[in-house]
């Protein structure tokens, strides 16, 4: 029970994360314009869900790094808003100003998603830390490589070759980013270091590597469905690494473990019913939508 | 610069309530707009009229602006429970994390992703996927009405749950689902609200296309796509002339319901502090100074009131029935003050759109719905008015029911999180202040922008092509 938990509370995770791609051009945001509203929703299921699994630590880790929480907020507000605003007026200055929104939205948002996972793994009481800092840009790196990805399949031309240079970029970079966040909090967290000589933990972290390699090697070969799914993969590994680490002590702060934290058993099955007949539907509406969207775009559509 | 520091509790509270006033707007609007958008995007596939593909065109622009800047701060007020109300988290979070959850899954999703076709498929999909479609967003925007609402009215009248202590904390626990989601005060509020939604769009939909028709009409201005005002119009009136007469009848019932579940917000609803039998209901309530404004006693008020209304109102019928008054609890009155005029202002305006109603049908039953001048200033005027009527309505329901959090369970200054401190609730709350000003501000220009634009002009369309729908088709009415 605590693993389907487990899996169905970060699969939410997951799908988020993997919906989350950069773009700084007209074009790049007719490519997501029909996708991110469902996307960004994965968030609020995100939070809905951890609220009603684990109701005590979402209120402790909400309210301990309040702050971080409401910066949260404003960068995906910024998000949210930027495309819809985009289009709203033709004048340079006005779609200046939302692109500009629009990129530091989709930079902050994932950069401060991986402070507060690392600070959530970590029970730091500090806002910020090294660790923090370099998850998040690990984080970032991968939102690269999916988004990157994800043009691979959904662009032509001059677009997809730039896609192409940025994703084999930031997969090294994610490489170098995560080895060195994994290697610091190895050696700056002793209560950890048990959970990383386990054989899945040691495994996960292989997986990443061999899945950088094949992300480049598909990508430099035009293989872009393949290098569609490793991207899927590589952002499951990390959601598995870094539950991996945490289990079983969900809240290391308030000394909380799955057991102390989630709610009682028949909320939970209420809730793990619904879940699965829910979960598989909502796949089936993404599969509408994505079929209805499906192959590149073409060159004279817009956001609208 | 002297920074105010408030008291983490009141910096939270206000916080609350202001971003919860300004999110309702956008989910208002979303819902009222729902139903009109399956009508119009039916009449579109059906008929093939041009006028319904510029009605679900226009209409669809600001349902996605709505939609956006409601799922922005919608997702602020999800983690605001967690944020500054951890301890009212950490104990009914397993009774109500679940519904927000559910909310998400069930109707967010269904929404969010059918909204993607809608607005971007027309071109893509076949006419019953585009149809479905409409419903499916539809259908989410209701169902998130119903997730959210289960779990406000469990607050309200709370069911089907024990108190526990563990780990040294009081906690809910669910022992009945059915019970706890079907609590008492669901179905009342849910039928209020919706009804409420597609009011307020209705009034917001005939005073924009009032102001189009009257300057067409009376001003003699000529006005590109005065079919679609009238139109728009037209439609806009059935749909009050259904829902505002509703609102009165169940709001009538409601109140009765609060009486028999919330005595002590029905006390301060009508401003009783004594409990007596045979209390009038004050029509219309004038303070008299300014005492009478901000601490307002049924007694000593000057008004028109109708002897034995409140009794007859909170039993059902009997005027001779007794009400409690605010003095016989243990528990602090809320502010009655608030309550008492919110509600007056939600019964007023619910009374007026009636009235505005039965006008224009009037008018219309004559013939004469484009002439008459003073109608349509008055559709303009009530235009926002809506809005204003679901606001004090929530406020009435909000306020009301303080000093609890969950009506007999938790107080409401109990729940705001324990380690927040009075210097980073402060920050926050003066960064949302700032932050939805702007935020209401960039809606408020963008939908005037969207209307001042107009529907799409008749070579743009899809349907025109292939259709010989000529102007006089277009204005017949319904």
């Amino acid at each position: 029970m605590f693993l389907f938990l487990d899996g169905f509370d970060f699969g939410v995770g997951i799908l988020f994360a993997t919906r989350d791609d950069e773009h700084e051009q007209e074009q790049l945001l007719a490519a997501v314009g029909p996708f991110w509203d469902g996307n960004e929703v994965w968030l609020v299921v995100f939070g809905g869900t951890l609220f009603a699994a684990f109701p005590a630590v979402y209120a402790n880790l909400f309210s301990r790094y309040y702050l971080l929480m409401f910066a949260i907020l404003a960068a995906l507000g910024f998000r949210g808003l930027a495309p819809e605003m985009y289009e709203e007026r033709e004048d340079t200055q006005w779609r200046r100003f939302w692109g500009y929104a629009f990129i530091i939205g989709s930079t902050t948002t994932p950069f401060l998603l991986g402070m507060f996972v690392m600070n959530w793994l970590l029970g730091a009481s500090a806002l910020i830390s090294l660790q923090g800092v370099l998850a998040g840009l690990a984080v970032v790196a991968l939102t690269v490589v999916d988004g990157a990805a994800f043009l691979g399949l959904k662009t032509r031309g001059a677009l997809r070759d730039d896609a192409r240079t940025y994703g084999v970029r930031a997969a090294i970079g994610y490489l170098v980013l995560t080895g060195l966040t994994l290697g610091l909090v190895y050696s700056t967290t002793p209560s950890l270091r048990p959970s990383f000589q386990s054989p899945a933990i040691v495994g996960l972290v292989l997986l990443t590597g061999g899945l950088v390699a094949g992300y480049i090697l598909a990508f430099r070969t035009q293989r872009y469905h393949l290098t569609f799914v490793i991207a899927a993969g590589l952002v499951f590994a990390l959601v598995t690494l870094l539950a991996g680490l945490m289990f079983p002590v969900v809240d290391r702060a308030a000394e909380l473990t799955i057991r102390d934290a989630i709610i009682s058993t028949l909320p939970l099955n209420l809730m793990t019913i619904m879940a699965s007949v829910l979960l598989p539907l909502v796949f089936g509406y993404f599969v509408v939508l994505y079929s209805a969207f499906s192959g590149p775009i073409e060159s004279e559509e817009t956001y609208r | 610069m002297v920074i105010l520091v408030v008291d983490p509790v009141i910096a939270s509270r206000l916080q609350f309530a202001i971003t919860t006033i300004v999110h309702i707007i956008f989910p208002v609007m979303s819902m009222g707009l729902a139903p009109f958008l399956i009508y119009f995007t039916w009449k579109e596939v059906r008929s093939e009229q041009p006028i319904y593909e510029q009605l679900r065109r226009f209409w669809t622009r600001i349902f996605a602006v709505s939609f956006v800047v409601g799922t922005v701060t919608g997702l602020v007020l999800e983690f605001e429970f967690g944020t500054n109300f951890a301890a009212f988290s950490t104990t009914a979070g397993e009774l109500f994390g679940g519904p927000l959850a559910l909310e998400g899954m069930m109707a967010f999703m269904l929404e969010a992703t059918f909204l993607g076709i809608f607005v971007f498929g027309r071109e893509r999909v076949s006419d019953r996927l585009y149809f479905l479609s409409s419903i499916a967003v539809g259908l989410g925007t209701w169902l998130s009405a119903v997730w959210i609402l289960i779990a406000n009215s469990w607050m309200q009248t709370p069911r089907g749950f024990e108190v526990v202590v563990e780990n040294g904390h009081r906690v809910v626990k669910l022992t009945d689902p059915l019970a706890a989601y079907l609590n008492p005060r669901f179905p009342y509020m849910f039928v209020h609200m919706q009804n409420s939604a597609v009011e307020s769009v209705a009034l917001f939909m005939a005073g924009v296309a009032a102001y189009y028709v009257f300057r067409h009409h009376v001003w003699g201005y000529p006005i590109e796509h005065i079919g679609f005002w009238e139109k728009t119009l037209k439609i806009a009136l059935v749909a009050l002339l259904i829902t505002a007469p509703l609102q009165v009848l169940h709001g009538d019932a409601y109140a009765r319901h609060v009486y028999e579940t919330q005595p002590q917000k029905f006390a301060a609803m009508e401003a009783v502090w004594e409990t007596e039998s045979y209390v009038p209901e004050y029509i219309v309530a004038f303070p008299t100074d300014v005492n009478d404004l901000l601490d307002p006693r049924t007694k000593d008020l000057f008004g028109i009131g109708i002897p034995g209304g409140a009794s007859w109102l909170a039993s059902g019928g009997d005027p001779q029935a007794t009400i409690r008054g605010l003095e016989s609890f243990d528990t602090q009155a809320p502010p009655v003050a608030i309550v008492f005029w919110a509600f007056r202002i939600m019964v007023a305006l619910g009374f007026w759109f009636i009235l505005l109603a039965f006008w224009g049908a009037y008018r219309w039953w004559r013939g004469e719905l484009f002439e008459d001048d003073l109608l349509h200033k008055a559709l303009m005027g009530s235009s926002l008015l809506g809005f204003v009527a679901v606001e004090v309505g929530w406020i009435v329901t909000e306020v009301g029911r303080q000093p609890w959090v969950i009506q007999g369970v938790m107080k409401t200054e109990a729940g705001v999180s324990p380690g927040l401190t009075g210097a980073e609730a402060t920050f926050t709350l003066l960064g949302f202040v700032t932050g939805y000003a702007l935020l209401l501000g960039l809606y408020t220009y963008v939908v005037s922008r969207l209307i001042r634009a107009g529907p799409p002009a008749d070579e743009d369309l899809q349907s025109s092509a292939d259709s010989t729908a000529t102007e006089s088709e277009v204005t017949t009415s319904d």
